[in-house]
């Protein structure tokens, strides 16, 4: 106990004359601040883009896509594939009614509000089922598109990003207008960055034909996704790849999300070996304003590890205020910021809010305490090893 | 300059404390060396970034494709001087994780329309030769051990043969350099009279265009000539210079200038503190040192500029190390992403150019008001709390 004592006091000693250091020590918390705060905006967006992408993914939905196919544009299938996969085993069914929507995928350009560029906007061409094969989704304003009309309903994230989507508005793409009549959420996923029409509209207005690219499918339940690819693999009429709709997007997801992480991590390490330098230098110079101070302790009794332990833990504490000033600056101005980007694996926009989550933060402060960790220790061994005779003949 | 052994021994007074300053200056100027080199890799374009040609696309999107029948009808436009097509083929070699680009193209007009890639005669010839025949950039060549003569399989996400596979395999016939320092050369080029006659959606369709404007030519008005011609046709066009269709391309990533900004902005706000820091401490230890100096004779002017001298040359120091490692970085992170940035991840004059300017303003704005201060200290008060 003896030795917890001493420690405790010469930490509370330390802690009372701070307000004696308040620049040097200001220094190392702000340099510590921002390095949590540059490490979580950078990789809240990460966490934002796949919570996005990841939301859309039910475990009860396939996507049947044309084999080899990486994205959904990249797809085809014909009216007589669809049928295929519509009577397949394992598609839960309403009657005599197949729960399902066969899509086609086309890019419109439409320009961003915030940097008033041209963007590739996912334009998606829907069936009847769209809104039953889609967990969370619905209509929030206006009505649903008539089949056989040029009119489009968009999804929230889509209305706030891009130019010209708001409703009851007329929109161009090339030679064809379109009326926006109705908004959809669903539920934050990745479809509220499309815009939604009729399929065989969309297949006349891009003549595709009776063409389809993929087939969204509620399955009967989880296990029937098995049975499913089974009967479609075997059929020699066809030849598709089935996901779950989970996998297909956590696929999507990577490519852009690890990107994102190999510029983040090496640049958060980076700012961190900065941090532990001004930790360093702010606790060297820390130690030797006390010399006085350390060395009539040691004269009093007090041992050469409490004076360490100490001056480790006011190290330590500093970091934890930096952490924790860089995590909430990160949490306020980042958390739920939107931006859109385009996804390397569907070759479109894809609208996301950053996502400063719990991990994140504990992340980020963790760090911090290893920088003060690593910050306090060499001027704390300075400290206990300072010899109490020659500093004291300094007074 | 006479003053500098006394400065330089200044700075060193305490060497732990400067060292570490120097230190976290020179992470700061490595970050800045870096990701402003990869901020123009993305907005450049990489090998995209002629100045001279005009790209012509679909007007509703990139994704959709324009009839083979107006390349006559482009070439025929005022002020054309070369025009030829290419198509986006989305295939991968061996492992959808090599992705690069892929064109189907027309040999001689394409190698008239980019004359920066060199390839040499006789590979021309062999490839004019052989319809399944492809020239691969040394930059691809090297990422994956290809050679003249190998077969090179590259499975398309996006075009299936006639013959129901999807797997595409060419030969190596040749090897091309580029002349553009900027340039990459990760890319595989194809003949698309072969592309047109294999691929199961026919043959009566490109990508997009891209031609060479004649000497002299207006940009604008070329590129209002020809997309006024096809205006109201099915397929309306919309005409950019390669360099504005490489930088509209590179936005839709998102705002990449304002993130790196901001992450430049917080570390140097944090470097300014340590360095300014160390700065206002070593002039506080020094002050009866100033007080003799200016006894001595030293004048106000000379006393100020000693102070921010030495406050520069510890941010000069830090900040060139820095942009050293940062260029080695920067070679090395560029030729690992060469997929993806094919023009490489180029520390670029500007940059560096740039980057001195930070140090010395850095420099200055740290050590000003200490400088200021041993300025104006007041002999008899500083020697007598000395």
């Amino acid at each position: 106990m003896h030795i917890v004592n001493q420690v405790l006091a010469v930490t509370w000693l330390n802690i009372l004359n701070l307000p004696r250091r308040v620049a040097t020590s200001s220094v190392a918390i702000v340099g510590v601040a921002a390095v949590v705060l540059v490490f979580a905006a950078v990789l809240s967006m990460a966490k934002g883009f796949e919570r996005t992408m990841t939301l859309a993914g039910a475990e009860d939905t396939a996507i049947v896509i044309r084999s080899g196919s990486t994205s959904e544009l990249a797809s085809g299938l014909s009216n007589d594939q669809v049928l295929i996969v519509t009577t397949a085993p394992g598609v839960l069914r309403d009657g005599d009614r197949a729960v399902v929507s066969a899509e086609l995928f086309v890019l419109v350009d439409i320009r961003k509000k915030s940097n008033d560029s041209e963007a590739n906007v996912p334009f998606r061409g829907v069936g009847n089922g769209a809104f039953e094969v889609r967990d969370a989704t619905r209509l929030i304003a206006g009505r649903m598109f008539e089949p056989g009309r040029n009119e489009l309903i968009v999804g929230r994230a889509a209305q706030s990003e891009f130019k010209g989507l708001e409703l009851g508005a007329t929109i161009r793409f090339g030679r064809s207008e379109w009326d926006v009549v109705g908004v959809f959420e669903a539920g934050g996923g990745v479809a509220e960055s499309e815009i939604w029409t009729d399929v065989k509209v969309l297949q006349g207005a891009y003549r595709r034909g009776n063409s389809f690219q993929t087939v969204r499918v509620r399955l009967a339940d989880k296990d029937s996704i098995s049975g499913l690819e089974t009967a479609l693999k075997t059929d020699p009429r066809i030849d598709v790849d089935v996901f779950t709709e989970r996998q297909f997007y956590s696929s999507q997801a990577e490519g852009t999300s690890t990107f994102i992480r190999v510029l983040g991590y090496p640049i958060t390490f980076l700012m961190a070996i900065g941090a532990v330098f001004g930790a360093l230098n702010s606790m060297y110079s820390s130690v030797s304003t006390r010399g006085k101070e350390i060395a009539t302790l040691r004269a009093l009794g007090f041992g050469p590890m409490s004076v360490l332990i100490s001056t480790m833990i006011e190290s330590t504490l500093l970091a934890l205020v930096g952490g924790l000033i860089g995590g909430a600056i990160a949490y306020l101005v980042f958390n739920g910021f939107t931006v859109s980007t385009l996804s390397n694996a569907s070759f479109s926009q894809v609208v996301f809010d950053f996502a400063v989550t719990a991990d994140l933060l504990m992340q980020g402060i963790f760090t911090a305490l290893i920088i003060g960790l690593i910050g306090g220790f060499l001027p704390a061994v300075r400290a206990a090893r300072l010899p109490v005779a020659q500093a004291l003949r300094e007074l | 300059m006479k003053y500098f052994g006394l400065i330089w021994r200044n700075v060193w007074r305490k060497k732990i404390r400067t060292s570490l300053t120097i230190l976290s200056v020179l992470v700061a100027f490595l970050l800045f060396a870096l990701l402003n080199a990869v901020g123009q890799a993305m907005s450049s374009g990489g090998a995209m970034t002629g100045a001279a040609r005009l790209v012509v696309i679909d007007k509703v999107s990139l994704i959709n494709f324009l009839p083979i029948s107006y390349q006559n009808k482009i070439a025929q436009v005022p002020g054309v001087a070369v025009v030829s097509h290419q198509s986006w083929f989305g295939g991968f070699y061996q492992d959808p994780k090599n992705q690069f680009p892929q064109f189907p193209v027309v040999p001689e007009e394409y190698l008239d329309l980019y004359p920066e890639f060199v390839l040499p005669d006789e590979q021309l010839q062999a490839w004019k030769k052989n319809r399944t025949g492809a020239i691969i950039g040394r930059d691809l060549a090297e990422l994956h051990g290809l050679k003249v003569g190998d077969r090179i399989p590259i499975q398309s996400t996006i075009f299936t043969k006639k013959d129901g596979g999807r797997t595409w395999e060419f030969d190596i016939e040749g090897i091309f350099d580029t002349t553009d320092p900027k340039g990459g050369t990760a890319l595989l080029l194809f003949r698309h009279d072969y592309f047109a006659e294999t691929n199961t959606f026919g043959d009566g369709f490109v990508g997009w265009y891209t031609l060479r404007l004649a000497e002299g030519a207006d940009p604008v008005e070329v590129a209002n000539a020809i997309d006024e011609q096809f205006a109201n046709s099915p397929n309306e066009t919309e005409t950019s210079t390669e360099a504005a269709f490489a930088a509209s391309f590179a936005k839709q990533f998102g705002n990449i200038a304002l993130i790196v900004t901001m992450i430049l902005g917080a570390v140097f706000f944090t470097l300014l503190l340590v360095a300014g820091n160390t700065m206002s401490q070593s002039v506080r230890e020094r002050i009866a040192e100033l007080a003799v100096l200016k006894t001595l004779g030293f004048k106000d002017g000379t006393v100020l500029g000693i102070v921010l001298t030495e406050s520069i040359l510890i941010m000069a120091i830090g900040g060139l190390f820095g942009l050293g490692f940062g260029w080695l970085a920067a070679e090395a992170i560029g030729s690992a992403m060469a997929m993806f940035v094919p023009g490489g991840i180029v520390v670029s004059t500007d940059i560096v150019l740039l980057a001195i300017a930070m140090m010395i303003g850095a420099g200055v704005i740290a050590g000003i008001f200490p400088a200021l201060k041993a300025m104006r200290l007041s002999i008899v008060d500083a020697l007598a709390r000395g």
